[in-house]
């Protein structure tokens, strides 16, 4: 154990192991370590503003979601308005058509009902004058007497 | 082991001697094979053991930081670069808690004196047995495996440091700072000596508290396990409970290196940070 140029062969070797290290070691390793971290707090702050937005997603959904359902709302009541108001029409116009209908009916009823009569007079008229007719066969000339048929005839 | 051949004492000094190359006593080149032969090469030798171990470790580690520094990227990371990152990270924490100062040396720095003298620190786990003997079978005298049980060093990095130090200090605060700062504190110019002389002490102390700090927990801790070693030779008994106490001071020394090389990062990293600091 005597000090002797081991001592200097040492320190030799010690600044070249320092150099090696300050050239070819430490900055590479320390460049990853810091871009690793620069990774991790830009990974961690988009992770907050992923959060964050999807706060703010919730947000405008639940939003939207309330105004959805008012108009829905509101198309359904607009819609039971515009059917009752569609039925009342319908009822209405059917009340007309069915007014209408009936004084047709009615007024060809009576149409019937005069023709009718119309044709039962002048059967009436044709056998009143045939009955006259086969009474009168002998002493009344038809020619003779036609003014006075045609008479009748129009009375009945 | 203590066998018939070897005493206890000339066990320990087996353990305890470096594999020094240097000039031998007959003027040839070679590597000693006493601590008397080692002793007389003076200065201008080298221990080969400390210097390959600490070279060995050092560029593995280093090899396998540039293989993950390499593929290193930001996606999710594999399970080396992860134990990488969790070390780099974790020195990068240390540095930011007590380095004040810019300066890009810094956590490479601190970086490689704490993972370096980890490792190195961590040969201390190895049985102190293994590495002699295989070393003597294959014809090599003395392995101290542990680099920073060697105070060259230990004490070579902390001079390195220190002379880090310096640098940045002049650098920052410019000579005239520097020495004002060795000069004009804490009494004032009219006790300069005084203020030479403490800082003087104050400035010495940093490397050497550094270098000996290792040092000797490291050798203290290698001595401990080289004496409970020792039982291993000495009767059942005795080799049992030696196998237990050896286990459970592997088990605190875990504890000791890691926090040994903690020490000498957390205290570099200091002084660096005292050295970029104007406060006059």
């Amino acid at each position: 154990m005597n000090i002797n140029a081991t001592l200097i062969g040492q320190s030799i070797t010690f600044f070249l192991f320092v150099w090696f290290c300050m050239k070819f070691v430490w900055p590479p390793i320390m460049q990853a370590l810091s871009e690793r971290k620069q990774q991790i707090a830009d990974g961690l702050a988009a992770g907050e503003r992923g959060k964050h937005e999807l706060e703010l997603a919730g947000k405008r959904a639940t939003s939207e979601l309330q105004q959805a359902r008012q108009k829905a709302g509101d198309i359904v009541a607009q819609a039971e308005k515009r059917a009752s108001q569609l039925i009342d029409e319908a009822k209405s116009a059917a009340k007309v058509e069915a007014d209408r209908v009936m004084a047709a009916a009615q007024a060809s009823v009576e149409q019937e009902v005069v023709r009718a009569r119309e044709a039962l007079r002048s059967q009436v008229a044709a056998l009143a004058v045939a009955g006259a007719e086969k009474i009168l066969r002998r002493e009344i000339d038809s020619k003779a007497h036609a003014a006075l048929l045609a008479d009748i005839q129009n009375e009945l | 082991m203590a066998s018939e051949v070897l005493t206890s004492a000339e066990y320990i000094r087996h353990h305890l001697q470096n594999l020094t190359y240097g000039r031998l006593p007959d003027g040839s080149m070679g590597i000693a094979h006493s601590a008397e032969q080692a002793k007389a090469m003076g200065f201008w030798a080298i221990n080969l053991d400390t210097l390959s171990v600490s070279i060995l470790l050092g560029v593995i580690l280093l090899f396998l930081f540039r293989l993950v520094a390499k593929s290193a990227t930001s996606a999710v990371p594999s399970g080396g670069q992860n134990f990488v990152e969790w070390i780099v990270e974790f020195v990068d924490n240390s540095v930011r808690g007590s380095f004040s100062g810019r300066n890009a040396l810094v956590a490479p720095l601190a970086l490689t004196i704490f993972a370096w003298i980890f490792l190195m620190n961590l040969m201390d786990l190895i049985p102190v047995d293994w590495v002699p003997h295989l070393a003597k079978a294959l014809g090599v005298p003395f392995f101290r495996v542990v680099p920073t049980t060697d105070p060259n060093a230990t004490f070579g990095m902390a001079l390195s440091v220190f002379a880090l130090v310096l640098y940045f200090s002049v650098k920052v605060k410019g000579v005239g700072g520097f020495v004002g700062e060795l000069t004009l504190q804490p009494f004032g110019k009219y006790g300069l000596p005084a203020n030479l002389f403490l800082e003087g002490v104050n400035l010495v102390a940093k490397p050497v508290s550094l270098a000996l700090r290792l040092f000797g927990n490291m050798y203290a801790g290698e001595m401990i396990f080289i004496l409970i070693a020792l039982m291993f030779g000495s009767g059942m008994g005795l080799a049992a409970f030696g196998g237990v106490l050896q286990w459970a001071w592997a088990v605190f020394h875990i504890l000791i290196i890691t926090l040994q090389a903690f020490i000498f990062m957390t205290l570099t990293i200091v002084y660096m940070d005292m050295a970029h600091q104007e406060h006059h």
